[in-house]
């Protein structure tokens, strides 16, 4: 376990050790205001979510420790880490379906789990969460229905997700019956109806064809473009690159959150997969050694 | 928390619409919800082939054999949910509990429907049980039954963490019942301590209205007792169902 020596360290190598004040004043778990690191965002930049001491805890092991963080507006935010540490039970938090054990979380200037950002955040798991005894058209049709979408623009809404995601032609048939890709694009489907403010996609390109996934990641970003904000999950290193801002995470904390390029710049390495070993191993040094994150010093040998 | 938005109809016909769009897709599904009290009951004629024994016992067991048919489908289909995510989507969305408790409720409710017609009108023509009075109260509360059985499928099914467990709460919550409620051994004749675990359980008083429907033709203040019975037991059982609904989990 890293001491916080090297934690306040790392963010210091990271450009994020400046806290600056926010108001929580719509959050009621929080009382007046809090110190919040600005992880590697500008000045005034407009966020979408924000998180200060978030703890999860789940049988006695923490899965989220004490993070706090924001993610940017209208861009691709990526929350990558190896299976198991944490990932999804971020992601649950800030959807709202996870009960948390400390700190507050606020979501398009609510308290995550508001019933008014029910519409407004799409999310969608691992799983397909789907309707597998439904054709792909009556599952988006009902849960189209419960996010309030009717007649015309329901039909809009349904070709609008259907076609970019490359399920047209399957429209009538049994989901149940799908390839798991195409399984996998039902889940995204569903969490795109509605043009939500904030879309939460818990590794939506796992098991796609390259193709199918370079599409996906255009889509996201075009997305972003008309104002969109996304927080997506991977454990794959390559789709790092693919991310306007970066959530590093390891045994339910960040090792980083910055842009692509700011990580590259402050670790010195040559890829994002080299920049997360070297933040990884540097947590591992004991309380007090200097963390050196300088071309040629990281441990490129490994793999 | 956030206050629950009011009941919308909208939603729940949108859920019931669902549901039986889901039942469509597998017509195996319907046929045996339809058809299987039916085979039940030419089986009880035959294997009690005494026609004064079936009219007094037919009524009965038109009430039992949609309650338990309903307890198992209502227990596995929300088992299902569960397990696959869509019930943390749905409560992730803008979805009153009581929206989706009130789909499911229609949707069955109209199975059940179905289900308890086929049933009476075999019986009462072709099975040739004869009743004292009008096949209506009769019809009226079997469909209670089955919605009965349906609340507590649902209630139960919050409790069983996979399908396998889902399917033996039928054995486990039904089949006592069905020992209990009077409908093998009279109620009288049980001891004191059986009598009133008899008392509490909802089977009892679903028999009983069929029993006292099976002897007189007129709507005796017992028999709206047993009614408002059914009719609380199946609000309890929703509003049990409704709590088991949770935004958000550990």
């Amino acid at each position: 376990m890293a001491g916080q020596g090297i934690r306040s360290h790392l963010c210091r190598g990271l450009g994020i050790h400046r806290p600056v004040t926010l108001a929580f004043d719509d959050l009621r778990p929080w009382r007046g205001t809090a110190s919040v690191w600005r992880n590697g965002l500008m000045e005034g930049s407009d966020l979408v979510a924000r998180a200060a001491g978030l703890t999860v805890r789940r049988g006695g092991r923490v899965i989220v420790d004490d993070l706090t963080f924001g993610l940017p507006r209208g861009q691709v935010s990526g929350l990558l880490g190896p299976s198991g540490c944490g990932k999804t039970t971020l992601l649950r938090v800030l959807v709202g379906v996870q009960v948390i054990t400390a700190g507050a979380v606020s979501v398009l200037g609510l308290p995550a789990g508001h019933a008014r950002l029910r519409a407004r955040v799409g999310y969608a798991t691992q799983g397909p969460a789907v309707y597998p005894d439904l054709t792909l058209t009556e599952n988006l049709r009902y849960f189209g229905t419960v996010l309030g979408l009717r007649g015309r623009r329901m039909a809009e809404e349904v070709a609008a997700t259907v076609e970019p995601l490359g399920l047209s032609g399957l429209e009538g048939r049994l989901v149940g019956t799908y390839s798991g890709g195409q399984l996998a694009r039902v889940g995204l489907a569903v969490a795109l109806l509605g043009h939500p403010d904030l879309l939460i996609l818990d590794e939506p390109t796992v098991g796609l064809d390259p193709v199918l996934r370079r599409d996906l990641w255009e889509m996201f970003h075009r997305l972003a473009a008309a104002g969109t904000s996304l927080l997506i999950s991977s454990h794959v290193m390559d789709e790092a690159a693919r991310c306007d801002h970066l959530l590093f995470m390891r045994e339910g904390r960040f090792l980083a959150a910055a842009t692509p390029e700011e990580i590259l710049r402050r670790t010195g390495a040559p890829d994002l997969e080299t920049a997360f070993l070297a933040l990884a191993n540097g947590t591992g040094l004991p309380a007090g050694t200097e963390l050196a994150i300088a071309p040629g010093q990281g441990d490129r040998d490994g793999g | 928390m956030a206050a629950e938005r009011a009941f919308s109809p909208v939603l729940a016909s949108a859920t019931a619409r669902r549901v039986l769009t889901q039942l469509r897709h597998d017509p195996r599904t319907i046929a045996m919800m339809l058809a299987v009290p039916a085979v039940l009951m030419i089986l009880l004629r035959y294997v009690l082939s005494n026609p004064l024994l079936l009219n007094r016992l037919a009524p009965a067991y038109i009430g039992v054999f949609p309650f338990v048919i309903m307890f198992i489908v209502a227990a596995i289909t929300t088992q299902r949910e569960r397990a696959r995510g869509t019930l943390e989507r749905l409560m992730a969305m803008p979805l009153g509990k009581l929206d989706l408790l009130a789909g499911y409720a229609m949707a069955f409710g109209l199975m059940a429907c179905a289900q308890v017609i086929l049933v009476v009108v075999i019986s009462l023509t072709w099975l040739g049980v004869a009743l004292p009075g009008s096949a209506v109260p009769l019809a009226v509360i079997a469909v209670l039954d089955a919605i009965l059985g349906m609340a507590s499928g649902l209630f139960a099914s919050a409790f069983a963490r996979t399908e396998f467990q889902a399917v033996q709460f039928m054995p486990a919550f039904v089949l006592p019942q069905a020992l209990l409620c009077g409908l093998v051994v009279p109620r009288e004749h049980m001891t004191p301590v059986l009598q009133w675990l008899s008392d509490v359980l909802p089977l009892t008083y679903a028999v009983d209205a069929m029993q006292r429907l099976a002897g007189t033709a007129a709507w005796t203040a017992a028999l709206v007792a047993d009614v408002a019975i059914i009719v609380a037991f199946i609000i309890a059982a929703l509003a049990g169902g409704a709590l088991t609904l949770r935004r958000q989990t550990a």
